[in-house]
């Protein structure tokens, strides 16, 4: 996992871009942090990628108030299609990320925080139907074109993040 | 109950594809089959034609939980291959992201995998609730061996720092160091594990195996060895075809191991333990008969406690070799091609992982052979069902079932490792 590279508010949302860049779509996390990076131009977020390994993940985002995760996804849905789960409210299927039958995941990760009472007050996954994860530093077209939308929609939900502690 | 059959058709908590198949007519056990359909792989003759130098990388591929040992194995082959000896400091850092590898996937696999079979919850997110400390305690574990790989491997997923020769970059000294206070929580936090798992109820079970480890002079085997079992073998690694055979059968993707004129054999943690007690650390071995093992272990219920006393002695031996680093020293050594074979094996968290490669003076890989631990266990995991279901065909089914499951995970076993059988077949009754 790479560091945050800028120093934003303290209690500002950490975006952790989960995926593997080599592997064409699995690389769509880190490209729309990329992307947050670019648009951010204030610093009001904390950027970070991530292969997506539970425990690492969970020591990622322990101890934070609003958390983004960005990954690909494989649900046999359109590439590029675009899928938004608020953590709060709904489990997330296990199989949805396919990252192992080891499976200790972004998934698991997010059920066993809950399980402990450690899952961040605010926590949504952003996920990016993937169309190759072949070897390969590009993304497919549909995807390509959904990493802006995606990191725009996730500036959008800025403001009730940036609120102070208690106020969200 | 008189014609009985208990099937698990998807096996849970182990890594890749497989079945369970256990069929038993009028209270007599007919047939087990631990079938697996995981689809086969090829990475043998996809890598003919390959670079040498390509082999790491390439079969670290073949697992996501354990690439270590397929980058070590290849790594070591191609350097026998072409007469090349590592230098010392190459050789202990690479004992020390194994030791990373190790405690990532023992840590993963006790708590995570099996301890729910044990205290009886479906899964580990399920165990959390009431396990608390034990799971944030995993979670800490498994993170300071994710964070070695990351340190020397540059990722703690399909590492890319490890080559034919060394490593391609080596971090400074203050890094290195700075991860001691970590792996001495690490060190205290597998002493509290072994204690913990100690305490589980284990089914009355020992079996008459044949275990097979490397041995090395003076080490607890992490990446050299000679090829020793229980029975009598005793050959360098270059000899292991002579010993150990693997044959197709019709219900799995994977080959079966057999030892030559004998029959199934075990690797992995209680084969290392029981072949190599001596060269544990005296706190592992205190730890050990603390936790009521005696110098060998012939029960693989407990296989649970012996991946506690090894994951104690992974921490020790990371603390060692951490405490001995320095900067500057060159991360690999020059390795020039030379026709001839070479072979490697290395001890992978579920046991031996054998690599043998034949290449043209060019370094053009013209044959390969990988063997995965899952592979040569996986008649005896058959034969371990076998053995306990029959004097127990009285009992429940849903009671089977759990038990046998819980056998089979006794092996972490790495199903998707072990596959490259091409004809698939699958048994339905």
């Amino acid at each position: 996992m790479v560091g945050a590279d800028r120093e934003p508010p303290a209690h500002a949302p950490l975006v952790v871009g989960v995926g593997n860049a080599f592997r064409r779509d699995d690389g769509v996390g880190p490209r729309v942090v990329q992307r947050l990076r670019e648009l951010d131009a204030r610093g009001e977020l904390r950027l970070v990628e991530a292969s997506g390994e539970g425990a690492s993940l969970m020591a990622t985002w322990r101890g934070e108030r609003s958390v983004v995760i960005v990954d690909a996804a494989r649900s046999h849905a359109a590439a590029g299609t675009v899928h938004r789960f608020d953590a709060a409210e709904v489990r997330l299927p296990s199989d949805f990320f396919h990252y192992s039958s080891h499976a200790f995941g972004v998934a698991e990760a997010i059920e066993l925080a809950r399980a402990l009472g450690e899952l961040p007050e605010r926590l949504v996954v952003w996920a990016v139907e993937g169309g190759s994860f072949g070897a390969g530093r590009d993304l497919t077209p549909p995807v390509e074109s959904a990493v802006d939308d995606v990191a725009r929609r996730i500036l959008a939900e800025l403001p009730a993040d940036l609120l102070p502690p208690g106020e969200a | 109950m008189a014609n009985r059959t208990i099937e698990v058709d998807y096996l849970a908590r182990v890594e890749g594809e497989g079945a369970l198949f256990v069929k038993i007519e009028n209270d007599v056990l007919r047939d087990v089959k631990l079938r697996i359909f995981e689809p086969p792989r090829f990475f043998e003759a996809f890598l003919r034609g390959r670079k040498f130098t390509e082999a790491p990388d390439i079969t670290a591929r073949i697992c996501g939980i354990c690439p270590i040992a397929y980058l070590h194995g290849a790594a070591q082959a191609m350097e026998d291959a072409c007469r090349v000896t590592i230098p010392r400091h190459i050789r202990e850092l690479r004992r020390l992201v194994y030791c990373g590898e190790w405690i990532e996937s023992h840590v993963l696999h006790a708590y995570m995998l099996h301890l729910p079979d044990f205290l009886g919850y479906p899964d580990a997110i399920t165990m959390a609730k009431d396990h608390p400390e034990a799971v944030q305690r995993a979670l800490r574990m498994k993170k300071i061996g994710n964070d070695l790989m990351v340190l020397f491997g540059g990722r703690e997923i399909h590492p890319i720092n490890i080559k034919v020769g060394g490593f391609y970059s080596l971090p400074s000294k203050a890094e290195v160091r700075a991860r001691i206070d970590d792996l001495r929580w690490g060190l205290d936090a597998s002493l509290e594990t072994v204690r913990f798992v100690a305490g589980l109820e284990f089914p009355d079970f020992e079996q008459d195996y044949e275990f097979v480890a490397l041995r090395h002079p003076n080490e607890y085997p992490f990446n050299e060895g000679r090829l020793v079992s229980s029975k009598g073998i005793d050959v360098p690694i270059s000899q292991y075809d002579d010993v150990l055979v693997e044959e197709h059968v019709a219900h799995s993707t994977s080959l079966h191991t057999r030892v030559v004129g004998r029959d199934t054999c075990h690797v992995g943690p209680l084969a290392r333990y029981s072949l190599n007690f001596g060269h544990l650390s005296p706190l592992a071995k205190e730890a050990a008969r603390d936790a009521g093992l005696g110098e060998t272990c012939s029960n693989p219920f407990r296989s649970i406690v012996v991946r506690a006393v090894e994951t104690v002695f992974a921490f020790e031996e990371a603390l060692r070799i951490v405490d001995h680093y320095e900067d500057g020293m060159p991360p690999s050594i020059e390795v020039a091609p030379r026709a001839g074979t070479g072979y490697g094996c290395t001890e992978a968290p579920r046991g031996i992982c054998y690599h043998r490669y034949t290449i043209d003076d060019r370094g053009t890989i013209q044959d390969a052979k990988i063997v995965s631990p899952t592979a040569v266990n996986q008649p005896q995991i058959e034969k371990d069902l076998w053995d306990y279901v029959e004097p127990n065909v009285q009992r429940g089914d849903d009671e089977l079932r759990a038990v046998c499951e819980l056998a089979i995970r006794n092996y972490d076993p790495c199903i998707s490792c072990s596959c490259h059988f091409l004809d698939l077949t699958v048994e339905r009754s």
